[in-house]
């Protein structure tokens, strides 16, 4: 009943506007004179314009100012203040060109709207102009695009050699996380092997392996390179941590990584936040499936001292899952045994 | 003198037979190779699929806007994607997410844009009686419709549409258990896409071999109407990388149905180990890209074409630097087409080519700016009227400023790192490649609608429509600067996972609610469309004072144009309030040898030829 009783009143307002454009329309052909161009109308049009700029212009500044806490979040990494600059110089230019730019279209069009008794300028072309702003744009830009450029070798230099290696995989929908344990070396992983309980596919044929660990939460030190070697399992996925400034996608048969330093520890940016309950996140950004928007990642950025402490309470993957221990290879058990501190009377 | 030239025409079409035989409805409408009437196709399929695009995105802006409401309301129409509690299924808001991609970017802005008005266009504009093959034009049209019907269907179907995104990036399109869009709706997405592709290039083909060989007497190259120049670049782009995208699609169909691994490699999914090896899902990027980036030209390119052309007749002043215009668009054809990578500086490309496509890829905001430059100085001291063409096309040109500018920060790898896949990136391609080219579609509509149907939409309607979409367009995209700013990522169904991301509510829902009246607005200009078709004022010969050769062709143009002799043409198309002349337009056919008082110092020496070669003509004859 109270359906029927919308549905009739959106037809019957739709009558109305339409008997309304009727009208209007027959008022305009009993006016006759359909040649001359209508002057009011073009008024209005160029008076909106004039409206539409002050209007919106005052509504960008304002909230630009207004929320800036808000949407600029702050910078917790290295290569994030010198990203900060860059977007802010690049803020700066092309702001100054899109104010201008806009000024200008919308004021020509309110100024030389039609006037009965005026004549366009026949103002064909003018190469002096069209170098100038050929030349111009391109001198910004090419300084825009150096600056960039520098940046970016920096951000994607390889990594330094006493980087903490980090190991990221993204999986259908969430982050996996695996350390590279005391020996500061990943183990190979091959994806053939890859079963609930090791779920990263760690190869027990490598050495390096054995001390592994996969931790319940992940942790990074301040101050120190950190690389994040990512990899996918299934499909596409792609590491994003806003704060530092850091995307990468993972990619399922091609490792990629990101290194980068992290600069304020959870801690600290808790302080800076005046917010007791901050934590740093990861998301992903490339699409991968139903979950896509709930695959978060928590990590927490420790003073160095505390990683490391935290780094050496940490059980291997080994020593967690003794039962993996059948899959290494029997010539290589021994030390196996030994990397990963399983008590010997324990395996008994 | 134009008037001179009008009486000619109306006396010819009194008597002449052979051009104006009684044809067939179905030869007429349906199965037709007359240019005027495919164009007309590609327009109405292209609005009925601008309408499920669009209303793709208020169920999508429903959920984003106010993620609490029930949506129990919507079951009739979706079924099972909605839950027993009322919330929209997220696979289906992936769906949705998807198919409104690919239905706006390549039915309604390619297929609808350059499909209508090249095929419009091109033979009335360069003085030709239909395009070179109206057989080829008229297969065009019917493969852009059998690919229509196989991804209409797909939405049809139990396990929904693809659903990965309008770029379907493997592996996610290429499992079938990675969503459940990747299963037959993958399927039914990449045939469409082939039918698609299949058309634009019996299109593309046709556009260019007309351009070249059709044009009439005295329309050289450089004489062209910029539309004409736009659309044919347009043509140019579209058959150089369309064909890629085929291939990228073909290899995807081997992986999903074959077993081959193109791109798929390392895979665990499911409980199991796929046996695929060596393939890189990186590859498919570069395949796609290849296409996907000169893509954004083609939905361009036409708009700016069909402004350059509306916004020179209604300021009445020539286009400033026509060169210069057709120099960037030339810059544009090129640079379109190695600056593809910039969609995946962080997709784990050797960042030494991340290097070589940010210099690319800013290179080509060069020829851009000075098409905004060019468009402004045109606007500058001229005698503007505002139908609703002209101001659709200046607020085109306003999103160009604004879309464009954005284009620097993303064009840039370093910042891209941050903006990449955010609502930065949507804010920035909404403004620059869908309102601008949608604005394109809607002036182009506006402008030659007369010539369409042979009469007047209603400018009060169009003055409305236009100042609630403009308004509109901006309250939906701009504000996702500030949260793409914050890092929000897009596709995302929800964002109150994560603490980063949950603020922001109250900008999510004005976005919505403005989508949701720009919406609204668009069934005014439906309603001035359909009605106008039939019950509007009937249209003068040259409504707007317009120069190029349409507006010499009788009011409702049948087969072959032109009743008597196709006019020569004598001068370029901006000759709008030029010194001297009695009135402020003189369109192309009025030879200069006519207009002594007006012609310019070179113009002066070619009318005198004009006249030798008049007298030649006549003792060939004789």
């Amino acid at each position: 009943m109270f359906n029927l009783a919308i549905g009739l009143g959106v037809v019957l307002l739709l009558a109305i506007l339409f008997l309304i454009f009727r009208i209007s329309s027959l008022i305009g052909v009993a006016k006759g004179n359909t040649d001359k161009l209508e002057t009011s109308s073009n008024k209005i049009n160029g008076a909106m314009f004039l409206v539409f700029l002050v209007g919106t212009g005052f509504l960008f500044f304002w909230y630009s100012f207004k929320e800036f806490e808000n949407y600029n979040l702050p910078v917790a990494s290295e290569h994030g203040s010198e990203y900060e600059f860059l977007f802010w110089t690049t803020m700066a230019v092309t702001g100054v060109v899109f104010v201008l730019t806009q000024i200008l279209l919308f004021y020509f069009s309110w100024k030389y709207q039609y006037k009965e008794n005026s004549k366009a300028l026949f103002y064909p072309e003018n190469n002096k102009l069209e170098v100038v702003w050929t030349f111009v744009p391109a001198v910004v830009l090419a300084i825009l695009v150096f600056t960039g450029w520098r940046v970016w070798t920096d951000i994607t230099a390889p990594a330094p050699e006493n980087t903490n290696n980090i190991e990221i995989m993204g999986y259908q929908f969430a982050w996996g996380v695996r350390y590279p344990g005391l020996d500061g070396e990943l183990g190979n992983s091959d994806y053939r092997v890859i079963e609930a309980t090791n779920s990263f596919g760690i190869d027990f044929n490598d050495k390096a392996s054995y001390d592994d660990f996969i931790p319940r939460e992940m942790h990074i030190p301040k101050g120190e390179p950190v690389t994040f070697n990512i990899r996918a399992r299934d499909v596409l996925h792609s590491v994003f941590a806003p704060h530092f400034r850091l995307k990468m996608d993972a990619v399922p048969g091609m490792p990629t990584s990101f290194t980068f330093t992290a600069t304020k520890s959870t801690e600290e940016m808790r302080e800076e936040l005046n917010d007791p309950e901050f934590n740093y996140e990861i998301a992903c950004t490339e699409v991968c499936g139903r979950g896509h928007y709930s695959m978060k990642l928590t990590l927490i950025v420790d003073e160095p001292e505390d990683y490391r402490a935290w780094y050496a309470e940490q059980e291997s993957f080994l020593k967690r899952n003794p039962e993996y221990l059948t899959k290494v290879p029997s010539d290589l058990k021994e030390l196996a045994i030994l990397k990963t501190g399983i008590d010997n009377k324990e395996l008994d | 003198m134009s008037t001179t030239a009008e009486v000619n025409i109306g006396q010819d079409v009194q008597h002449d037979e052979h051009h104006d035989h009684e044809q067939s409805f179905i030869s007429k409408y349906i199965f037709t190779t007359d240019h005027k009437m495919i164009g007309k196709q590609f327009l109405i399929t292209g609005i009925m699929w601008g309408l499920i695009g669009v209303g793709m995105s208020v169920i999508f802006r429903l959920q984003l806007g106010f993620p609490e409401m029930q949506l129990t309301w919507l079951k009739p129409l979706l079924g099972g994607w909605i839950s027993e509690t009322g919330q929209l299924d997220p696979e289906f808001y992936l769906a949705l997410v998807t198919m409104h991609g690919t239905i706006m970017v390549f039915f309604v802005l390619t297929a609808g844009l350059s499909g209508t008005f090249s095929n419009y266009l091109i033979p009335l504009q360069i003085g030709a009686r239909d395009m070179a093959s109206g057989f080829m034009n008229m297969l065009s049209y019917w493969f852009f419709f059998a690919s229509s019907v196989v991804m209409m269907s797909s939405i049809f179907i139990e396990t929904g549409p693809a659903a990965g995104g309008w770029v379907v990036y493997p592996p996610l399109s290429a499992l079938p258990q990675a969503i459940q869009g990747s299963q037959l709706g993958m399927t039914l997405w990449l045939v469409a896409m082939v039918f698609f592709i299949v058309s634009m290039l019996l299109g593309g083909i046709n556009y260019i071999t007309t351009v070249i060989n059709l044009r009439t007497e005295g329309m050289s190259f450089s004489r062209l109407p910029l539309t004409i120049w736009a659309f044919f670049l347009t043509a140019v782009i579209g058959l150089l990388s369309f064909p890629v995208l085929f291939a990228a699609a073909l290899l995807l169909v081997f992986d999903r149905s074959f077993g081959t691994s193109f791109y798929l490699s390392d895979i665990y999914i499911g409980g199991e180990a796929l046996p695929n090896m060596g393939g890189s899902p990186i590859l498919y990027q570069h395949l796609f890209w290849f296409l996907g980036h000169p893509e954004v030209y083609i939905v361009l390119l036409p708009a700016l074409g069909i402004t350059s052309e509306v916004i020179a007749t209604n300021s009445r002043k020539p286009i400033f630097g026509y060169r210069a215009m057709i120099g960037s668009m030339l810059g544009i054809t090129v640079l379109s087409f190695v600056v593809w990578a910039h969609h995946m500086f962080v997709s784990g490309l050797n960042p030494f080519l991340g290097s070589v496509f940010m210099f690319l890829t800013l290179i080509i905001a060069i020829p851009s700016a000075v098409k905004v430059f060019n468009y402004l100085t045109t606007l500058w001291k001229g005698n503007i009227i505002f139908t609703p063409a002209t101001l659709f096309s200046i607020g085109l040109v306003s999103f160009f400023i604004s879309g464009g500018l954005t284009g620097i920060f993303l064009g840039n790898s370093v910042i891209d790192i941050q903006l990449h896949d955010t609502y930065f990136v949507v804010a920035h391609f909404h403004l620059v490649m869908g309102s601008l080219s949608i604005f394109g579609l809607l002036a182009g509509v506006y402008h030659w609608f007369p010539k369409m149907f042979g009469r007047m939409m209603d400018e009060k309607l169009g003055h409305i429509h236009f100042w609630m979409t403009f308004i509109g367009v901006y309250m939906i995209f701009f504000p996702m600067h500030y949260i793409g700013i914050a890092g929000f990522p897009r596709r995302y169904y929800s964002w109150t996972n994560f603490d980063a991301f949950s603020s922001y509510t109250d900008l999510n829902m004005f976005v919505s609610i403005a989508a949701f009246v720009t919406v609204a607005a668009q069934f005014l200009f439906l309603f001035n469309f359909f009605y106008s078709m039939y019950r509007g004022k009937k249209a003068p010969q040259n409504p707007w004072r317009s120069n190029t050769l349409e507006w010499t062709t009788p009011i409702e143009p049948g087969h072959g144009n032109w009743p008597g002799e196709i006019p020569k043409v004598y001068r370029w198309p901006y000759d709008y309030s030029k010194p001297g002349a009695e009135k402020d337009f003189i369109p192309q056919h009025i030879p200069l040898s006519q207009t002594p008082e007006s012609n310019l110092d070179h113009e002066v020496e070619l009318a005198k030829k004009e006249v030798v070669d008049k007298t030649a003509d006549a003792k060939s004859n004789a």
